[in-house]
């Protein structure tokens, strides 16, 4: 850009009087008032330490409340807050399932203070915008003039608004991909996958080590998953990982490169900052158009021309740095274009009798800097999108996956890609680990980190409904052990069945290989059990008699829980594992012809 | 290193070779560099400093190995004394003080500044009425009382099958043990140390858990009386099947074979059978109330196959059928004898 940049001579260090004040009193140096007569707490107390302060407040908050989605933690408190009070999520599950989900409305949180002031959240509350900024300014090694330049708003920067496009159609056929991108659910779904694990294992790490000098001092407090006997694993880590890398390290090429570039909720708090009363105002009669506000502006959002009122994070570092204090953050600014007279090139301006210094007379853009046909561009993009996402033979019910197996109280699947976010709360949650984020294997793209169980990790513990509690959208609806188990008013019904157990008796060892075994049936915590035995006397090889007792699978007692499977000493590939087919939340992927009665004719 | 560089028109004047002072310490950089390479890599393996492992042992991981004592945490016999002190009653407190009392109290077994190891069964998530775990209100009352023998602390642990921490908090272990002052453990991987049982069948060395046994003097079993779809009855000498870690399901290839190898590895101050509730189908993990009958009894035990052979015959009803072969196999290796009614045992009904 061959702008011009017009630096004043840095002052110095006496910025402030060296004089005795008014009252003749002698003070240190960081108590003498400023020089334009502010008090000296002037200095501290800004606007932009308070938003710092806020920022260090949502980003702990953020991190406790997932640090405390964990079974002897929860005690009462929103652990899924902050994906409840994501206006995104609430505005396309809305689009997808016509419905606002349980704490969902909790979307007004944000909602509100956007139409008043504009897209504060992002800079003030949004905890993976928090991190962008903090990488951001410790690596920055850019001087004044490259920061001025690299704040410059850049076309690439309407990225978002295709993405959000793209994403709200999709939902308006059901498959709800916000998850891939929004800020909240991705740094959810990264805290869940990547940095707790990682906590485990320093906590687990310590404790070995200290345990090596004879102190048995409980790290536990460290761990994200106190009380879990192993070490929790996550399908796909690395590949989440490395996108947390890539993100961050974007921002050395692009300060705040997703949220400026790529953030589907930024971009719908940009559209719906249109409306908003407040915003940074700048005043033409002052401003020498020296660019300097550029310096740390985080949404790149111009203030030193015409304000992009949809990129402006609202961080209020413009008014900060502004030296000829020029800018202000306004209620209800007037336009003030068309009330100069004169002309600028002649020098003649005045506004109110005041003389027009700034060149540029635009103060203010009010709608994302998107043409017209591009929106057109990538509402084609997402009407095609949906069949090529939803034709995937492992999405669909003519080809489902069948090792796609959800967590209780599921809605059926169609239904389950309506609502699900990616944010991996359910797994974060779960005390047996066998919540595991989906990888393109089990549904396709369109499931990806979705919630399915895989048994040689974990199983579902019978009186565990964890997962249902903190799902924010209901695409695991919120159930109680009763209902999860058939019980009391629900015995109608019958329990929740996740899929059924299946022997391969090729490896099963009393089956295949003279070898008494029947683990499957010993853990099988239904009663009557779901597993039954053939009891023989048989003559081994060798001559010696063994009770082989040869398991059979009672179909109609299975609930799916993938205990036995689990517990199979067969451990590479179990002689008995669970799929999918006979899921209770589906009657067309039923097995038994009984699954299919409703439950009053039972 | 010192290479004068700078523009073209000084290098001009510049000399042609570097000084000798930048020389002589940039080979003795390279020297040193690889003198200490060498050194690591091919001084012997005795030597300080190397890291030489010619033929890859050296670089495997070592695994401590441990052993419990000698003759286990028993106490000495107290001649004519009840092996077996059997209390019946519903008062908890009272039959278990009953039970301990009979085979010669409390004072007996822990002495004041014993480091206590209770372990209960808390195999599975849950609730105590359905008779799968432990009963807390026995388990708060033998804290006490152990406790209030003097106990310097009381831990309680156990490996579940499944998670431990759901596990411990839906038995209503966790709280049991909390109110009445004990320790909780729940395993870790830190908390596994490889054990040796010499002369045991299969389980010689196997991942313990061994935490809560670091410094411990004294152990007492409590289990609950329960059916089994294997070994068919699952008592106190099933029970420590919780102390141990690794592949444990490959222990039912010869289940009988490995609950004699239990009984080889615990010989425990005493253990306590806990019939007040009784899983007598459906085991060992139950689920309905229907599999559960109350026993109205509490057994203290210096010898545990005796008080299994009780349990079998009394609390589950079976003396008509034979006992497991677990008994038969523990009983010829001396870990017990079967025949609880030709030991010297108490009987009492209280509350």
């Amino acid at each position: 850009m061959s702008h011009e940049v017009n630096v004043p001579k840095p002052s110095g260090a006496p910025a402030r009087p060296r004089a005795e004040t008014r009252d003749g009193l002698i003070r240190p140096a960081w108590l003498k008032p400023n020089r334009d007569g502010s008090p000296w707490y002037a200095r501290t107390f800004r606007i932009t330490t308070t938003r710092i302060i806020s920022q260090a407040f949502f980003f702990a908050l953020f991190s406790f409340l997932l640090f405390f989605t964990w079974f002897s933690r929860l005690g009462g408190y929103p652990v899924s807050l902050f994906l409840e009070v994501d206006p995104l999520v609430a505005f396309a599950t809305a689009i997808s399932t016509h419905t606002v989900y349980r704490w969902l409305w909790r979307a007004l949180f944000v909602l509100v203070p956007t139409l008043l002031l504009g897209r504060v959240f992002c800079n003030w509350m949004c905890p993976y915008g928090t991190m962008h900024q903090f990488f951001g300014w410790i690596f920055n090694i850019r001087s004044n003039k490259g920061n001025i330049e690299k704040n410059r708003y850049r076309p690439v920067f309407q990225l978002k608004y295709y993405i959000l496009t793209l994403f709200l159609i999709l939902a308006g056929f059901g498959a709800l991909q916000i998850g891939l991108l929004d800020p909240i659910c991705l740094l959810t779904r990264t805290f869940v996958v990547t940095f707790f694990p990682a906590s485990d294992l320093l906590a687990e790490h310590l404790r070995s080590t200290l345990l090596g000098h004879g102190l048995d001092v409980p790290t536990s407090f460290l761990s994200s998953a106190p009380g879990a006997a192993e070490q929790r694993v996550f399908a796909g880590a690395w590949f989440v990982g490395l996108i947390i890398f890539g993100l961050v390290g974007m921002n050395l090429v692009i300060p705040r490169f997703f949220c400026r570039v790529l953030c589907p909720l930024g971009a719908f708090l940009g559209v719906l900052s249109r409306f908003s009363l407040w915003r940074i105002d700048r005043d033409v009669t002052k401003c020498t158009d020296c660019d300097l506000c550029l310096k740390h502006c985080e949404g790149a959002s111009d203030p030193h021309q015409a304000l992009r009122k949809s990129e402006c994070f609202v961080c209020f570092n413009c008014i900060d740095d502004c030296p000829e204090d020029a800018l202000s953050f306004r209620w209800l600014p007037v336009s003030i274009k068309d009330r100069v007279i004169g002309t600028v090139k002649a020098k003649t301006a005045t506004l109110f009798g005041r003389k027009v210094i700034s060149e540029h007379l635009e103060t203010e853009r009010r709608t994302p800097d998107v043409p017209r046909r591009r929106w057109l561009f990538a509402s084609i993009v997402g009407v095609l999108s949906f069949p090529f996402l939803r034709l995937s033979r492992d999405v669909n019910d003519r080809g489902f996956n069948e090792k796609a197996i959800r967590p209780p109280g599921s809605v059926a699947e169609p239904e389950f890609l309506e609502r699900c976010i990616k944010c991996d709360q359910c797994i974060n949650v779960c005390p047996t680990n066998v919540l595991q984020p989906a990888t393109l294997k089990e549904s396709g793209l369109e499931g990806l980190w979705t919630p399915v169980m895989d048994f040689s990790v974990g199983f579902c513990q019978l009186n565990c409904t964890l997962c249902s509690e903190v799902c924010p959208t209901g695409a695991i609806q919120k159930i109680s052990v009763d209902r999860k188990l058939g019980m009391k008013d629900y015995a109608d019904a019958g329990p929740i069945v996740l899929g059924t157990a299946f022997f391969n008796r090729g490896r099963c060892l009393p089956w295949a290989m003279e070898t008494p075994c029947v683990v499957c049936e010993e853990v099988c915590p239904v009663t009557p059990k779901a597993i039954g035995t053939y009891d023989e006397e048989h003559t081994r090889w060798d001559g010696t008699t063994v009770t082989l007792n040869k398991p059979y699978m009672r179909p109609e007692l299975c609930i799916g829980c993938g205990i036995c499977e689990h517990e199979c000493p067969v451990l590479d590939d179990a002689a008995v594992y669970v799929t999918a087919i006979g899921e209770s939340r589906s009657k067309a992927r039923s097995l038994l012809l009984a699954q299919r009665k409703e439950p009053n004719q039972r | 290193m010192a290479r004068s560089g700078g523009k073209p028109s000084d290098r001009k004047e510049a000399p042609e070779r570097i000084d000798r002072r930048a020389a002589l310490r940039q080979i003795g950089t390279v020297s040193a560099i690889a003198a200490g390479a060498g050194w690591a890599a091919l001084a012997p393996p005795t030597w300080p400093g190397s890291l030489r492992d010619p033929d890859g042992e050296r670089g495997k991981p070592k695994q401590p190995v441990f052993r419990l004592p000698e003759n286990g945490f028993l106490v000495p016999n107290v001649p004519g004394g009840a092996v077996l002190g059997i209390a019946r009653g519903q008062n908890v407190v009272a039959m278990l003080k009953a039970a301990v009392d009979a085979i010669g109290g409390m004072g007996r077994f822990i002495q004041p500044g014993d480091i206590v190891v209770v372990k209960p069964n808390v195999a599975f998530e849950r609730a105590a009425a359905l008779g799968a775990t432990s009963n807390p209100e026995v388990l708060k009352a033998l804290v006490e009382l152990v406790r209030d023998a003097g106990a310097k602390e009381v831990r309680v642990a156990d490996n579940p099958i499944e998670s431990p921490e759901s596990c411990f908090v839906r038995s209503g272990i966790q709280r049991a043990s909390l109110e009445a002052g004990a320790r909780l453990y729940l395993p870790k991987k830190s908390d596994f140390e490889t054990l040796h049982i010499p002369g045991a069948r299969w389980i010689e060395h196997w991942p313990f858990f061994w935490q809560p046994f670091r410094d411990a003097t004294k152990v007492i079993g409590l289990a609950p009386v329960k059916d089994h779809n294997l070994c068919r009855a699952s008592m106190t000498t099933k029970n420590w099947y919780g102390l141990l870690g690794g592949r444990r399901n490959q222990f039912h290839q010869d289940i009988h074979g490995i609950i004699t190898d239990l009984a080889l590895m615990m010989r425990p101050t005493f253990v306590v059978l806990d019939g007040t509730r009784v899983l007598f189908r459906s085991g060992p993990t139950g689920g309905s109330l229907d599999d559960v009958r109350p026993g109205q009894t509490i057994v203290a035990a210096t010898d545990s196959l005796a008080a299994d052979a009780f349990g079998w015959q009394d609390l589950l009803g079976r003396a008509d059928e034979s006992l497991p072969a677990y008994f038969e196999q523990a009983a010829r290796k001396n870990l017990g004898n079967p025949d609880w009614r030709s030991l010297p045992f108490k009987e009492a009904q209280v509350g």
